[in-house]
């Protein structure tokens, strides 16, 4: 059970001498605003005029307190004055100790209220109606390393998010100002009551989560993509909608030329599965993203071994080189380097890598052989993998045996490579460590934040539903969504 | 037997939330038409098992959702979207006159809400189809508990988040005594720096025997005026049952103590004017003879105060009160006459052309123990008065699905009259 208090990030708490706080908050909060330890100041900047130190400050209310990271909140301020320009900002500060915030410019209704669920943000880091824009827009606030990406590795505790709101439409300079209000919300990968197990068996690495309740319950395999490492925050989102779900390690960092990733391995974990007591047997799926999408897909077609009941698979393909190890598709060859472009910002494109797509099977795995639902998520801006080409041709080895009706493709426009769970930020290009030419690049993954945001919601929520369909039901004559 | 044929599917979101916050549950993947019984289950702080059930059918789609649907029996009936939480009571064997009351704010209560096959009364040794574990928290993230060490005081103060300064709430509970914390860290995770002030057992009548004046809840009230992240000119009092008699009477005779509005759950305004807290106690306790027991030996004390006196000497001179005043009863309160009250302090009001101060929500069939919603109702528990000082069965009133209807809008109605008076 997690236990603690954290104190509000504004420096005006120095204010509040009869207060204890506990010491990390101390910290925190001089980490914020950047004084040292024990020196911090009520910033000199008055509060704006309608705001004096005698009048109440605005209601700022934020429903769910904690939520599931999928989990939409709401958001809204009153007792502002009528007509007033404010801005809500969110600030996370992550585990790799940068800050990343997200803001929007709103003005209140004649009843001094803003509701961000029904009113619009005239600027910001988003603009429109965007019920969850304060969490999908956030970036690393000005003067951050670049190329940061931010994933949650400690999935037993909560990302911790202050929502404030400021007076006038502020765009920089947030930690020299007074909030006229501010709320702490938690956002929980894992629901109360599920389990954590760390996996090392039969030479199979990763971490099981299994969701509260007697069981049995449907199973997944869950493998990323070829950063290497192992996150675990999906598995533990999906094990909070009852899946038993496996995020399995297959490239341990700093393993990777070495690796002689097989089949096997991955048939080994999908059987470890199948095998535990909280699982239905027969019900155990497959999930992968980019090179996990592509490892997915080539089990469930080719092996004779295991089984899925479906199959998901998000920015891969059935691109495959046979009799290759695995990490050859990850990390290309040096004669490929021709086929690596750079865009303007020297960001590094791989997409072109995989293309043209092979004529005959000596590239590809044989999707004419699957025999389970399979469902495709693809950003059509997808700069690292081009998988909207080859889902086309997956589309047609599978009509060309009558089995185009166990495929669903979800195409995105203007969606990039990284489709992760709803409301995440998007990243369009970060860092990244190409082993084979041991250098340190940028990758670019694509897409534009707003149409990738939305991509990410709409598809998580069919990615469930189909999970629902093919592995909470009974077989149905019918496995199209 | 369709249990091995599949998994069912429940979700309850949100999986953690304010206990005053409602849930959404969901049952998928069941066979349609399925007969199915959901059950709450906690375990207090006290190890005592409490429970809730429910019989459902699912519908065509093999569906069920809590918020449409309706319960054909069990602990509640009809569409009822948290009745699973406030409908839940002792398990069946357990030690008679239990109360829930969470001691230790800064944990959650947990629930486990379960699905099972078929319709159940006794879930012993059954074993649930799904089941999901709920957080269900008095405090918000952020919010900063302080207990008090100076002053002398024995209270603790709930600070929300944020810069501030805030509007405050002075806590009062009743005659029970002990502080209690948990109203308070609910409030102050609402946008009200909230002192929870235990004014019956504190730390200086334990130690002298002896029980605060006056000077004690001036002390309190000038505390929180005082306090840094508190407008000063912006706080207000809550009390309930004994607590009321506080509010009353420093909202109408205190030079020091001037609420900027009040708020008064199950109580009364009847007391020796000029009393002290002794005082009081010992007015009631002159009155013991007209404590009745019913059939089950439970103690009604609502005529202690009864018949209303018309004597003035006995009752809060509520015209004198300056601030706005929300006066909440539920009419079949067996612990104190809070309705009848309520109406005469109007007659008074009106009298003294100050009615329009006051609002009176009355609500039938509650009885008198009005907490926040979604808790259980308790008709009857173990209660150990400080005034009297043996351990009695109180009969405290209500009927669960009325009372919990009324704790749900009193609580709704409170914040309202509370965030007008105090955020304006």
């Amino acid at each position: 059970m997690i236990t603690y208090y954290i104190t509000s990030h504004s420096s005006s708490f120095s204010r509040f001498s009869t207060k204890k706080f506990d010491v990390f908050s101390f910290l925190e909060m001089c980490n914020l605003c950047k004084h040292p330890p024990g020196s911090c100041q009520v910033p000199t900047r008055r509060p704006s005029s309608f705001m004096s130190q005698a009048s109440p400050p605005p209601i700022l209310s934020v429903a769910p307190t904690r939520a599931l990271m999928d989990e939409a909140i709401r958001v809204r301020v009153d007792n502002l004055p009528p007509g007033a320009p404010v801005t809500l900002r969110c600030l996370h500060h992550s585990e790799d100790k940068d800050y990343w915030e997200a803001y929007g410019h709103y003005i209140s209704d004649p009843t001094g209220a803003v509701s961000v669920a029904d009113d619009v943000s005239v600027g910001g880091t988003y603009r429109g109606k965007e019920i969850m824009g304060l969490l999908w827009s956030m970036r690393p606030v000005p003067g951050s390393r670049t190329g940061l990406r931010l994933r949650k590795r400690n999935v037993c505790t909560p990302m911790l998010f202050t929502i404030s709101v400021y007076g006038g439409h502020v765009s920089h300079d947030f930690s020299s100002r007074r909030p006229l209000a501010e709320e702490l919300t938690e956002r929980w990968y894992m629901a109360p009551g599920v389990r954590r197990l760390e996996l090392k068996d039969r030479g199979v690495r990763g971490t099981l989560f299994i969701p509260s309740g007697p069981g049995p319950f449907p199973g997944l395999l869950d493998m990323w993509g070829g950063g290497g490492g192992l996150l675990e925050y999906r598995s533990a989102l999906l094990a909070s909608h009852g899946y038993v779900s496996l995020a399995l390690e297959y490239f341990a960092p700093g393993e990777l030329a070495s690796t002689d990733l097989e089949l096997k391995y991955f048939e080994a974990a999908f059987e470890l599965i199948k095998q535990h007591p909280a699982v239905v047997a027969d019900k155990v799926g497959i999930f992968g993203l980019s090179l996990g999408g592509i490892v997915a897909i080539h089990m469930t077609a080719e092996s004779t071994v295991v089984k899925p009941a479906c199959c998901i698979c998000i920015s891969g393909s059935h691109l495959y080189l046979r009799n290759q190890p695995l990490w050859n598709i990850h990390q290309p060859m040096l004669e490929s380097g021709r086929k690596v472009h750079m865009d303007e910002e020297q960001n590094v494109i791989w997409r072109d890598i995989s293309l043209p797509i092979s004529s005959d099977l000596s590239r590809k795995t044989d999707v004419r052989r699957i025999n389970c639902p399979l469902l495709l998520v693809i950003g059509q801006d997808d700069q690292n993998h081009p998988a909207a080409q080859y889902a086309e041709d997956m589309e047609r080895m599978m009509r060309s045996v009558g089995k185009e009706h166990l495929l669903t493709r979800l195409e995105y426009p203007d969606a990039g490579h990284l489709i992760e769970p709803p409301y995440s930020p998007h990243f369009r290009a970060t860092n990244f460590m190409w082993d084979y030419k041991k250098a340190k690049v940028t990758m670019l993954w694509g897409g534009q934040t707003k149409c990738h945001s939305d991509a990410q919601e709409d598809s998580w929520k069919k990615m469930l539903a189909f999970l629902r369909q093919h592995l909470y039901s009974p077989h149905l004559p019918k496995a199209r969504m | 037997m369709w249990r091995q044929q599949r998994s069912v599917h429940l979700s309850v979101r949100p999986s953690r939330g304010l206990v005053d916050e409602k849930v959404a549950i969901l049952v998928q993947s069941a066979p349609p038409g399925a007969r199915i019984t959901l059950c709450a289950f906690h375990r207090c702080e006290d190890r005592h098992g409490w429970e809730a059930f429910a019989h459902y059918l699912t519908d065509a789609a093999g569906s069920l959702n809590v918020s449409r649907d309706p319960s054909l029996g069990g602990t509640y009936s009809g569409v009822e979207q948290m009745g699973l939480f406030w409908s839940i009571r002792p398990v069946p064997g357990s030690h008679p006159g239990l109360r829930l009351r969470k001691k230790n704010v800064q944990t959650p209560m947990e629930f486990t809400i379960s699905v099972y096959q078929d319709h159940f009364t006794d879930f012993t040794d059954q074993v649930p189809l799904a089941s999901q574990t709920v957080e269900r928290w008095y405090m918000a993230p952020g919010v900063l508990r302080t207990p008090i060490k100076d002053h002398e005081l024995t209270a603790t103060l709930f600070l929300p988040t944020g810069p501030g300064p805030f509007p405050a709430i002075l806590d009062l509970w009743g005659g029970g005594g002990q502080l209690v914390e948990y109203r308070a860290a609910l409030l102050a995770s609402h946008g009200f720096a909230t002192l929870a002030l235990d004014y019956m057992t504190p730390k200086i009548t334990v130690e002298t025997g002896k029980m605060v004046d006056n000077t004690y809840f001036e002390r309190a009230f000038t505390f929180l005026q005082q306090h840094p992240g508190v407008l000063a000119e912006r706080v207000a009092m809550l009390g309930l049952s004994f607590g009321v008699c506080v509010t009353l009477k420093m909202a109408a005779y205190s030079h020091v103590v001037k609420p900027r509005c009040a708020v008064c759950i199950s109580g009364s305004h009847v007391q020796p004017v000029d009393g002290t807290m002794a005082d009081i106690l010992s007015y009631f306790d002159r009155n013991g003879h007209k404590i009745q027991l019913n059939d089950e030996n439970q103690a009604i004390l609502r005529n202690l105060l009864l018949p209303i006196p018309t004597d003035p000497a006995f009752k809060v001179d509520v015209g004198r009160v300056q601030c706005p005043l929300l006066v909440v009863a539920g009419e079949d309160d067996q612990n104190w006459p809070a309705a009848e009250s309520a109406q005469d302090m109007k007659e008074m009001m009106e009298r003294a052309g100050n009615a329009h101060l006051l609002t009176v929500l009355s609500y039938p069939n509650a009885g008198h123990l009005l907490e926040p919603p979604y808790s259980p109702h308790t008709r009857a528990s173990s209660f150990r008065s400080v005034g009297s000082r043996e351990k009695i069965t109180a009969l405290w009133g209500g009927h669960c699905a009325a009372h919990s209807l009324a704790q749900e809008d009193a609580w709704k109605k409170t914040l309202d009259f509370l965030r007008h008076h105090l955020y304006s």
